[in-house]
């Protein structure tokens, strides 16, 4: 067995990977697509395949030193040029420092006559000579069923097509083939059979009026990868995919603690507030403190100098900041200093997996150290019957291997206090703090206990939330203690 | 086969039945001394005098192939008289290549 290992340890680091530079890929496939081989990239129209394949040119050229060659049959350099524009991408100074040529490949088959026998040679010379003016290691062929509406003779297509990959292969590219999605099939005219190493599936639905985008890996010779589907996001700064963090729990748990925010909380949970790196659930009824609560943990987290990115769906930064200066927290100064960073989405902007998507970049990013996510229901709310639970495992998983503190508000509703959340998200937090109202002789009040806080041991008073001018505070031990004596945690 | 063009001077005539060929080959392949064996001859028969030819070989030159958006080999471009048109093969079947350059009106 012990000899056993280092072969394995070898066939591993045999095949050998061309990073995408696309964020989350190249980590859900072992370093990038198959260096030397040809991969597919399939789906359909507007599924972002051209995009991929043009990130994977330009971080190649950008990133890597790899320079690139873009055969392009549907769109003139022109117009491609212009696309990706929008991204950043400069390809007009690539091209001119030779690392990127781009060739429209362009047949008008109305003014075509076949007489005879022929090949696609010309398609041949000005590939190689692409590779060659520029010492191409990176290829795209975008999209080559464009061929068959321009070349009659589909038999001929076919075998010169596999001569093409094969081609390709033999002199040590690392290419990208693009392909319309078929019906049935991967692709229209079957190039998923010519392609034996990587072939690549996106997907663009939409459901209840929110789109999504899905990546799949159809197929990695050699590589283990998940067979999942995988949401992604195009934005200002192109494709990225929210990959699943860790296969296994492997995350290390520190023992460091951080302060909630609030000195009596701390002092419930062992006097030291929760575990750096954990993640936190706050769940109460509406107008409960739940905002308070996240933004009183934030404030505390700047002043001690942790940056803290923070997530909201309900409210702008801006009435964050005045609600926050009524209770008495100042957040405008952290967020002067760089330390507290705001980020609003409308929850029906995108789907959850775009949110997801959103969050993993915001983060990669800003590096952050405690992040809050205010409130989580909503991100609930628009993920219709996608497996909710999934995501957040993926995100909250993320968040840990970051060794990230985490803080997601959770709004329950009167007469259903806890199941909803409870079966969604409780189970991957930490720590639960629940926030609810009393009317004890008619005069309402806030409370406040710690359902479970794993790892230590923590009180199971029942105590006073005061939210006040002066931040805030927790009021005396309550007599009528009436939490079921939930033993959480371990 | 010499050099990468044959050309043919011609005899002056009206602009319009005055024929301008490119043949774009990639190496002495088979097909490609087929097509050109196969063209001369068609147009020794048909435009006598009346055009001219050029032998494009890709492989010596290849920045040639991006103009006339050459993609299979052989391909003839019928560069004048407009419109342009294109024959793809080795040109083996003399009927299509006739009606292809639009012969039949040319005589």
């Amino acid at each position: 067995m012990a000899e056993a290992k280092p072969k394995q340890e070898a066939a591993r680091t045999m095949l050998a990977k061309s990073p995408t530079g696309i964020q989350g890929l190249d980590e859900l496939t072992g370093g990038g697509l198959p260096k030397g081989r040809v991969s597919l990239v399939c789906g359909k129209a507007g599924c972002g395949k051209s995009l991929l394949a043009m990130e994977f040119l330009v971080h190649g050229a950008v990133r890597y030193g790899e320079p690139g060659v873009c055969i392009n049959f549907e769109e003139t350099e022109e117009k491609l040029i212009a696309n990706v524009a929008s991204l950043g991408f400069d390809l007009r100074d690539l091209i001119k420092r030779k690392k990127l040529f781009l060739d429209y490949v362009f047949i008008e088959r109305s003014q075509i006559t076949e007489a005879g026998e022929y090949n696609l040679d010309g398609l041949f010379v000005r590939l190689a000579h692409a590779v060659k003016t520029i010492k191409a290691k990176r290829v795209v062929l975008d999209s080559v069923q464009a061929l068959f509406a321009g070349v009659a003779d589909t038999a001929i297509l076919r075998s010169e097509l596999q001569r093409l990959f094969r081609w390709l292969d033999e002199n040590n590219l690392t290419a990208i083939v693009t392909g319309e999605a078929g019906v049935d099939t991967l692709t229209r005219h079957g190039l998923e059979e010519y392609i034996a190493d990587c072939v690549i599936a996106l997907d663009h639905r939409v459901t209840e009026q929110i789109s999504t985008r899905r990546l799949r890996i159809v197929k990695y010779r050699g590589t283990a990868h998940g067979t999942d589907e995988y949401p992604f996001l195009i934005d200002e700064d192109g494709i990225s995919v929210v990959p699943i963090t860790s296969l296994v729990l492997s995350h290390k748990a520190l023992k460091e603690r951080v302060s909630t925010g609030i000195a009596a909380l701390d002092e419930m949970m062992e006097g030291k507030g929760f575990y750096r790196g954990s993640s936190v659930l706050v769940t109460g009824t509406a107008g409960t403190g739940k905002s308070s609560m996240a933004a009183n943990f934030a404030r505390a987290a700047c002043a001690r100098g942790d940056l803290c990115l923070y997530f909201t769906f309900e409210e702008s930064p801006s009435q964050i900041l005045r609600n926050m200066r009524s209770v008495g927290l100042d957040l405008e100064k952290w967020v002067k200093q760089g330390l507290l960073h705001f980020n609003a989405m409308r929850p029906t902007s995108t789907g959850l997996e775009g949110h997801l998507a959103v969050i993993h970049r915001q983060i990669a990013q800003l590096k952050p150290s405690v992040v809050v996510i205010d409130p989580i229901t909503n991100l609930i709310s628009t993920s219709g019957s996608y497996d909710v639970k999934s995501m957040l495992v993926r995100l909250v998983d993320f968040l840990k291997v970051q060794q990230i503190t985490s803080m997601f508000t959770n709004l329950t509703f009167a007469g259903d206090p806890q199941e909803r959340t409870a079966a969604a998200v409780s189970s991957l937090m930490d720590t639960w703090i629940v926030l609810r109202d009393s009317k004890p002789n008619g005069r309402p009040r806030r409370e406040l206990y710690v359902l479970k806080s794993r790892g230590m041991a923590h009180s199971r008073e029942v105590r006073e939330l005061i939210v006040s001018k002066k931040g805030l505070e927790l009021g005396v031990v309550l007599s009528d203690h009436t939490v079921a004596t939930h033993v959480a945690g371990q | 086969m010499k050099k990468s063009s044959v050309t043919k001077r011609p005899a002056k005539k009206s602009r319009s039945d005055f024929f301008i060929l490119r043949l774009y080959i990639a190496g002495q392949t088979p097909n490609s001394m087929t097509a050109i064996a196969n063209l001369k001859k068609i147009c020794e028969e048909k435009l006598e005098g009346k055009y001219r030819l050029e032998v494009v070989d890709l492989l010596k030159k290849p920045q040639l192939a991006k103009g006339d958006q050459i993609v299979a080999i052989p391909t003839l471009v019928r560069r004048l008289p407009p419109p342009v048109k294109k024959i793809i093969g080795n040109l083996s079947k003399t009927e299509s290549v006739i009606v292809g350059l639009d012969l039949q009106s040319a005589r």
